[in-house]
């Protein structure tokens, strides 16, 4: 049954790439939106804060469950790829967990301490969701330059830590556009408006970096046919920025109508954008070093784990656009009763 | 301090910090779901009050169990490479199956339960309570599986140094499981019943003496009666497993450092492994040959039996599993005395409010009896599987990873320091709570006028 696709040495790491692939870009969408809702605190005022909180309050637990599925696929499937890449990255890795334990539990001390108290969880809410997207941006750039370690790969990982930043807090913005209404979704649209710049640079500038560092990339992107292939992926990134733009100057409307647009639309950039990171590194799972194939479990344990998979997956899809379904709308009160 | 030992720390504490809070949400989901059905059954609205702050403390238990579990996830690559390079194999599905049967379910319909009273249907509620619980308890099926699998590995074959799985049901049913997960399923259980009855005993003491804490106290306190006989039965059960598969183990808590018949069972003693014996022991005579084998003069390993040539000891260091299992029992027997008598006290009077107050003042810091018996329990199990990591398979010292010390003791710095934040936090919380309610600005007061409440706050059913 394992030969059902050919070699089973080859589908199998494909196919876990890509699920690991499709768990870190749901990942980075959904705890993006949320982790960048918590980097925006400080602009909000006491009362927007806990209307932010509410937005993400049902949600953000099963958000971060794609980074558990994301990290435990990697340790599955490609156990020395796991350990390389983690080693490698202990530090930034360690202050991601401090920051996920941070705001983790801050959504529920916040409410449930002591009112005197409340501010400082708040704090550490913010703080933690910084040093998360820090990090995560952190990583992202060092990985990106194959987990070396100079001065160099310092200031590009620097780079990307802000760029991410900046790319949560604005789809964190678009989805409070979403999820609220009055002053404070005026707000996010003027946040949302700043973050769109922040955005373009970024995108702008590690599609530069990439090819310039890494001749495989430059390889693989400017080669013909393989550069009109993917002229697609720049032209549509430029399109949706222009349209989000165009968005951005005309929200809010006065019916509310458009206000899932910039949402939608940086679920798409994100998407493409991660398509595009995806292309360039196949067949590595540890850039210039380890191939997926190489680094591939056993293929009688990847089997196992893909018939539950098959059977799993749609079921959580499922339950997760139910609980998506129960809360949506407008962002209230988050109320136990 | 080298990174091995460094590393060790940080993952013991790590995963001691992880273990409260899951053995916490494991059982308090159920018994959630039995407050809802009590509910559902008798439209009684203490049972709901009861549901609404207990549902309070399994969310902020879950979210501390939720981070710190993340932790532990990403520490596998970053301390403990060997462990997945090498038996990866049968770890990673194992792994794979818990996030995807029981980590996905649990985190959205606990968003439902949470906060999903009003927006759905009351049947969708309770499911969605039932659900949470039921994913709590794939997830504890899993992750035993796993670790009773490291205790006892079975169903695979090495390969050029790699574990490949041959047969799936003999790893799940691995010699170990069953045992292992009996016994934590119902340390699970107990630490939920005196956690319960611990801070309703508080609310009392405090002035609170609505029908809410009544229940909620008689539940507690009789769910722990319940629970520890069966409790000392598995544990008994489960000690008789490990000196099937790991008579090291037993030998270390036993602290019998030479193999033979009429072993005493040590209630207390000092054992010191410079002079390979103990000193200061009280003892009961034939003891331990009794417990382990039910006859007095029955055989019980020592320790001098793992022992290498050249002098190495192959056996667990004697002294943590030694201490951790007294303390372990201690507290279970602590549990049994209480807990007995407080329900035979409950019978006799047939009322929750009957119980001395000495009794109740002494289940107030019984509320963490759980944490203490389940820590000092896997320091016993875990510290007592050294120097294996997956015994017989894999080194605790071929696993670690090349990182240098300094980093590991850096975070293992901030990851204390974090630890003991939020533990202090979540204790005074829960009091706070406690103190919230029993003042009467909790849920439980809003009291309905005449009729219209009713209809507010109980969805149709």
């Amino acid at each position: 049954m394992m030969d059902l696709f050919g070699d089973p040495a080859r589908w199998l790491p494909v196919t876990f790439a890509a699920l690991m692939g499709l768990s870190i870009l749901i990942y980075v969408v959904l705890d993006g939106f949320d982790l960048g809702v918590g980097v925006l605190f400080p602009f909000a005022g006491e009362a927007e804060k806990d209307r932010m909180v509410a937005s993400i309050g049902p949600f953000w637990d099963a958000n971060e469950t794609w980074l558990v599925l994301a990290v435990g696929l990697l340790l599955v499937a490609f156990p020395a790829a796991h350990g390389t890449i983690l080693t490698a990255l202990y530090l930034p890795v360690a202050i991601m967990l401090i920051g996920l334990i941070l705001r983790g539990v801050a959504f529920e001390f916040r409410v449930k301490a002591p009112l005197p108290h409340k501010g400082r969880w708040n704090f550490a809410f913010w703080s933690g969701s910084l040093m998360t997207s820090l990090s995560q941006g952190w990583m992202l750039g060092l990985y990106i330059m194959g987990l070396e370690q100079t001065p160099a790969t310092w200031v590009f990982a620097a780079l990307t830590a802000v760029f991410l930043t900046v790319g949560y807090s604005f789809i964190g913005a678009t989805w409070l556009i979403l999820k609220t209404d009055g002053d404070l979704q005026r707000k996010a649209v003027a946040w949302a408006r700043g973050g769109i710049w922040g955005l373009v640079l970024g995108l702008g500038a590690i599609s530069l970096a990439s090819p310039l560092v890494s001749p495989r990339i430059w390889q693989k992107w400017f080669s013909v046919p393989e550069i009109f292939l993917l002229a697609p992926l720049p032209i549509l990134s430029g399109a949706l920025v222009v349209l989000l733009w165009l968005a951005l100057r005309r929200l809010p409307t006065s019916d509310d109508s458009w206000a899932w647009f910039p949402f939608v639309a940086s679920i798409v950039l994100f998407t493409l954008a991660f398509f595009g990171m995806a292309y360039s590194f196949y067949p590595y799972v540890v850039p210039e070093q380890l191939t997926i194939y190489e680094a591939a479990s056993a293929p009688e344990s990847l089997f196992i784990i893909l018939i539950g998979t098959c059977i799993v997956l749609p079921m959580i899809g499922g339950y997760t656009a139910l609980a998506y379904v129960i809360f949506r709308g407008k962002a209230t009160e988050l109320r136990y009763d | 301090m080298d990174t091995l030992l460094l590393s060790r720390i940080q993952f013991g504490a790590n995963i001691s910090f992880h273990i409260l809070f899951p053995t916490i949400t494991i059982a308090l989901g159920w018994v959630l779901l039995f407050f809802k059905l009590r509910f559902n059954a008798t439209g009684d609205l203490k049972w709901m009050e009861a549901y609404r702050f207990w549902v309070k403390v399994f969310a902020l238990s879950f979210a501390m169990g939720v981070v710190s579990g993340i932790t532990m996830s990403f520490q596998f690559g970053t301390n403990w490479p060997g462990f997945m390079e090498t038996v990866g194999n049968i770890a990673g599905p194992l792994l794979a199956y818990e996030i995807m049967t029981a980590f996905f379910l649990e985190a959205v319909f606990l968003g439902i339960m949470l906060f999903g009273f009003s927006r759905v249907p009351g049947w969708l509620h309770t499911l969605a309570t039932f659900l949470v619980a039921f994913g709590t308890t794939m997830s504890a099926f899993w992750i035993l599986v796993l670790n009773s699998w490291m205790h006892t590995p079975a169903g695979f074959e090495m390969r050029d140094g790699v574990a490949f799985a041959t047969d799936w049901w003999a790893i799940i049913f691995n010699p170990s499981m069953p045992y292992r997960l009996v016994h934590m399923l119902l340390a699970s259980g107990l630490t939920v019943a005196f956690l319960i009855a611990g801070l309703s005993a508080f609310r009392w003491l405090i002035g609170d003496r609505g029908a809410e804490v009544r229940a909620t106290l008689k539940s507690g306190l009789i769910l722990g009666a319940a629970l520890i006989p069966l409790q000392i039965l598995a544990g008994d059960f489960h000690g008789l497993n490990t000196l099937e598969h790991q008579p090291a183990k037993v030998a270390a808590m036993e602290g019998n450092w030479e193999t033979g018949p009429n072993v005493p069972l040590l209630l207390f003693a000092v054992p010191d492994e410079e002079t390979r014996s103990n000193s200061m022991e009280i003892a009961i005579p034939n003891g331990a040959s009794l417990i382990l084998t039910h006859k007095s003069d029955g055989v019980v390993p020592g320790l001098n039996d793992f022992v290498a040539e050249d002098g190495t000891a192959l056996h667990p260091p004697v002294a943590p599993v030694f201490y951790s299992f007294r303390v372990m029992v201690g507290t279970g027997m602590a549990m049994l005395l209480l807990s007995w008598t407080a329900v035979a006290i409950m019978a006799r009077r047939r009322d929750a409010g009957a119980l001395p107050k000495p009794l109740l003042w002494a289940l107030v810091p019984m509320a963490f009896s759980g944490w203490v018996a389940t820590l000092a329990g896997w320091y016993t199990t875990e510290i007592g599987r050294q120097p294996w990591l997956v015994q017989g398979v894999l080194t605790t010292e071929q696993a670690v990873a090349d990182v240098p010390a300094p980093f590991v003791g850096t975070t293992l710095v901030a990851y204390l320091a974090i630890y003991v934040l939020l533990l202090a936090a979540y204790v005074s919380v829960l009091f706070y709570l406690a103190r919230k309610a029993a003042r009467g600005e909790g849920p439980r007061r809003r009291t309905p006028l005449a009729g219209e409440a009713i209809v507010a706050q109980v969805p149709a059913e």
